[in-house]
């Protein structure tokens, strides 16, 4: 049987548009970065000044107060989750043989990875130690209500 | 001169090898043998033996039977390796050798697996110089050039390396590493013009980026190809968008 290679100097067309290139790179990019986020968040939580005993309602909502950590939480939690997702994304691509489960599955990701972004940037930018009309009860004690 | 040294050990090893006969078996089986060898024989040597003096319907492929031709690459005790360039007594002989086809491509009879999935994704890498002018003279390189791709050119296309990648044991659209060393000896050469094209299609799905560098294709090669580092040399060449 002759093997015929059509014209093999023209470059072969592109099915459709291809993100692995993309995909790829993200995770090379996202994961030092990540390194230098979270190892910095560890620190700054647990080590400097008071270390872990500094920790409480009161710590979170100081920060969160302050444009920089909450910058450094968004890019913390968009990095991680979605380098976690395409992580998980490459595993079911290599595992799943089946196309429409395979299908399934990584549209499960995407949402599930999608909502939690989302719900978290809305903490993290919304984020109010003392809501107004709330129950005294409930407020922490640095609230100006009690 | 003394016996003792003009002596070869020897030594009965059992060799525990997967066979499969299409219009017998539904299933592949383990069928034991237990041959007298010597320290000098290889695992092709025992293959030998076992058709030619035990059962001539075991049935592999090889050809020079020196590790030039790639034809008898087998899985041997978990290792892809080839059958002519592994010495028994590399390996322990007090437990049965194990003997199983490659893994990742079908089948056909005992070690004999179909390599035609192979070939295509060879194939499909455009595995040939691809050059405008006409070749009326020598197209000369420096030492430099030619040291580029050096260690792609030992390629045998024995399948070792593909056929331990365990992307490609369950993805068979992967090219696998072997197309991708392929390539990589063209897209370095500097006397080549078809980078672009090998480029644009290893940027692809089933391409590249499927490498998960396990290195297992690295640790495969009867030839000591850095298979694993090739890989990552045309990744950064698609990154790059250039050689």
């Amino acid at each position: 049987m002759a093997v015929i290679i059509e014209t093999p100097n023209s470059p072969r067309t592109r099915k459709q548009a291809n993100w692995e290139k993309y995909g790829w790179l993200f995770m090379r990019v996202s994961g030092p970065l990540l390194i230098v986020l979270i190892f910095t968040h560890l620190v700054v939580n647990l080590v400097v000044g008071d270390g872990i005993k500094a920790i409480d309602f009161a710590f979170v909502a100081g920060k969160w107060a302050d444009p920089f950590w909450q910058v450094w939480d968004m890019a913390m939690l968009w990095l991680a989750l979605i380098h976690g997702t395409n992580g998980m994304r490459t595993i079911v691509n290599d595992y799943v043989e089946k196309e429409t489960l395979r299908k399934g599955l990584v549209t499960t990701l995407w949402a599930v990875g999608g909502l939690l972004i989302l719900l978290g940037t809305l903490v993290i930018f919304t984020f109010d130690p003392c809501p107004a009309g709330a129950a005294a009860e409930l407020l922490p004690s640095f609230c100006p209500a009690n | 001169m003394d016996k003792a040294i003009a002596e070869v050990a020897s030594f009965t090893v059992t060799l525990m090898i997967r066979r499969f006969d299409p219009e017998v078996d539904q299933e592949p089986k383990w069928v034991d043998y237990d041959v007298e060898m010597f320290g000098t024989d290889r695992v092709l040597d025992a293959l030998h033996k076992i058709k030619w003096e035990i059962d001539g319907s075991l049935t592999f492929r090889r050809s020079c039977a020196h590790g030039v031709c790639g034809s008898d690459a087998m899985r041997i005790n978990g290792r892809n390796r080839l059958a002519c360039k592994t010495l028994i007594k590399d390996l322990d002989i007090s437990n049965p050798i194990y003997i199983e086809p490659i893994k990742g491509l079908p089948v056909e009879k005992d070690l004999i697996v179909n390599m035609e999935p192979f070939y295509q994704a060879y194939r499909d890498i455009n595995p040939f110089l691809m050059a405008s002018d006409t070749p009326a003279k020598e197209r000369l390189q420096s030492p430099e050039d030619r040291a580029r791709y050096d260690d792609t050119t030992k390629c045998i296309l024995c399948a070792a390396c593909t056929t331990s990648c365990p992307v490609f044991w369950t993805d068979g659209q992967y090219f696998g590493p072997a197309a991708i060393v392929n390539a990589h000896r063209f897209i370095f050469d500097s006397r080549d013009e078809g980078a672009q094209v090998r480029i644009d299609i290893l940027n692809d799905k089933e391409g590249v980026w499927r490498c998960r560098t396990t290195f297992n294709c690295t640790e495969a090669c009867p030839r000591g190809i850095e298979v694993t580092k090739a890989i990552a040399e045309v990744k950064q060449a698609i990154l790059r968008g250039r050689p």
